[in-house]
């Protein structure tokens, strides 16, 4: 130990007098950061979502038996029924980690405002979940023999994300503090996100069933409403979320 | 010449519902004082300690950390304000720099390379800065609790049960870490229910019992073998 101690935090206090908004997109940053870095380590959550991905699209592989048209109306749901079930196993993980070991009061102790935490572990999940479709669409792919590669699909499939992901990381943030977490998440999420995953499995429907832009549009169009306006009440309640 | 106040808490109430833990607290503490606030289970002392961490708001009152109102002026508190909790507050898949320099950015803290290097030596980790939280003793993991609440070097430092769970051995390694970190100045709030540890590190006792300061002194005030009758004395008259 430093027998010099008194020395030790002479000129520490310095700190960064940034702008609210580097100040924000710093704190952002870090936090994404700290959750990426931590997950390379662990794999807990992916390696959970990815494992729980995979088996669901493969019990739907063997209790389907499909056709080539019944395979382009089913594939959507599938894919959505997998992904926002991945998803909810990661957000609760992902928040259970800032419980468990007190983190989170931790990041509510820092003087940043409290929307960066929010924002930091909502890019930090859609990461997550993002690199999970990026595997699991391969992977049906094959099993089912139909081609996903279609930038419509794929530019659905992350705007229904963005939204699974910013009410998720919210209502997450609810559930963690309560001691039915585990169960409360799902049932606080799927009647909320409805509105996401009608609008991404219609619209992946219809890319797969290549129908008209004009068919697919007021999907497309409801999925971005729907993403705007969750991020910005996440944005506006999350203070009042954390706050004891 | 009086030191100024670093803390100061008047009528504060907190309520829970029907139920209030806190009831017109009135709290004073000046630079450089090291307050050991000691009182049973139930007490209010956590309760009360997250308040002026500004975790939670009060429900009546008023609370002002180095000259900054809560929960109006939060930020500004936060900036000069450390945590030790029980709870390390730590990410086990991080190491000790990494969570270090994680709190730094937060914290908007220069020279974080420097600055950890320092921390790290002050609480005795240098040696296994590069090495994963969760690979960490309890003892280990609660000096670096302390290492995280310090790297801003904040003025107030609040510290909530620091030794629960801790073996013998990494009390007494704590207590000298908790020494040092006095020495350098920090005023200090620490909840404690084991009295020979505070008789050996504060500066100041006061008791909470049923949501109130009953009774406080300072150690050139009592002898620290007279340290229980006071404290029986202080909740008895609750």
């Amino acid at each position: 130990m430093n027998s010099d101690a008194q020395l030790v935090t002479s000129d520490a206090h310095q700190t960064a007098s940034d702008s609210p908004l580097r100040s924000f997109l710093r704190a952002t940053a870090a936090i994404i950061w700290k959750d990426l870095s931590a997950e390379l380590r662990s794999r807990e959550l992916l390696s959970a979502m990815l494992v729980f991905a995979l088996l669901v699209i493969l019990i739907f592989n063997f209790a389907l038996d499909l056709d080539v048209e019944a395979r382009n109306s089913v594939t959507a749901g599938v894919l959505w029924v997998t992904f926002s079930f991945a998803g909810t196993l990661g957000l609760n993980r992902s928040m259970a980690v800032e419980k468990d070991r007190g983190c989170l009061d931790g990041l509510l102790l820092a003087p940043v405002d409290r929307s960066a935490i929010y924002f930091g572990k909502a890019i930090g999940n859609l990461i997550f979940m993002l690199l999970i479709e990026i595997i699991v669409l391969p992977v049906y792919s094959a099993l089912y023999n139909i081609n996903l590669f279609i930038p419509g699909l794929l530019a659905v499939t992350v705007l229904g994300s963005i939204g699974y992901v910013a009410v998720g990381t919210l209502l997450a943030t609810m559930a963690v503090q309560t001691r039915t977490r585990d169960i409360l998440l799902p049932i606080l999420l799927f009647p909320v996100v409805l509105p996401v995953l009608l609008g991404a499995v219609k619209g992946s429907t219809f890319f797969l069933e290549g129908r008209e832009m004009s068919d697919i549009w007021p999907w497309i169009n409801l999925l971005i409403t729907f993403d705007v306006i969750f991020t910005a009440i996440a944005f506006m309640v999350f203070d009042y979320i954390v706050e004891e | 010449m009086k030191n100024p106040a670093v803390i100061e808490v008047h009528k504060l109430s907190k309520r829970f519902g029907l139920r209030t833990v806190l009831r017109a607290l009135d709290f004073r503490v000046d630079s450089g004082e090291f307050v050991a606030l000691l009182g049973p289970n139930g007490a209010g002392k956590t309760t009360f300690l997250r308040i002026l961490a500004s975790l939670s708001r009060p429900t009546l009152g008023q609370v002002r950390i180095s000259g900054y109102y809560l929960p109006a002026q939060a930020a500004a508190v936060r900036c000069r304000l450390g945590v030790v909790s029980h709870l390390p507050l730590l990410y086990g898949d991080l190491t000790a720099e990494e969570n270090l320099r994680f709190y730094g950015k937060l914290y908007g803290v220069l020279n974080i390379d420097r600055r950890s290097i320092e921390v790290l030596d002050l609480v005795g980790l240098s040696p296994r800065r590069r090495d994963l939280v969760r690979t960490f003793s309890r003892g280990m993991q609660q000096r670096l609790a302390i290492g995280r609440a310090i790297f801003h070097n904040p003025d107030v430092i609040l510290f909530d049960e620091p030794h629960t769970g801790l073996d013998q051995d990494a009390c007494v390694m704590l207590d000298s870490v908790l020494k040092e970190v006095a020495s350098l100045g920090h005023t200090i709030v620490m909840t404690s229910h084991d009295l020979a540890r505070a008789a050996d590190l504060a500066s100041r006792f006061d008791v909470l019992s049923r949501g109130t300061i009953t009774a406080s002194v300072h150690r050139s005030e009592i002898d620290p073998d007279n340290l229980l009758a006071f404290y029986r004395n202080a909740i008895s008259q609750a």
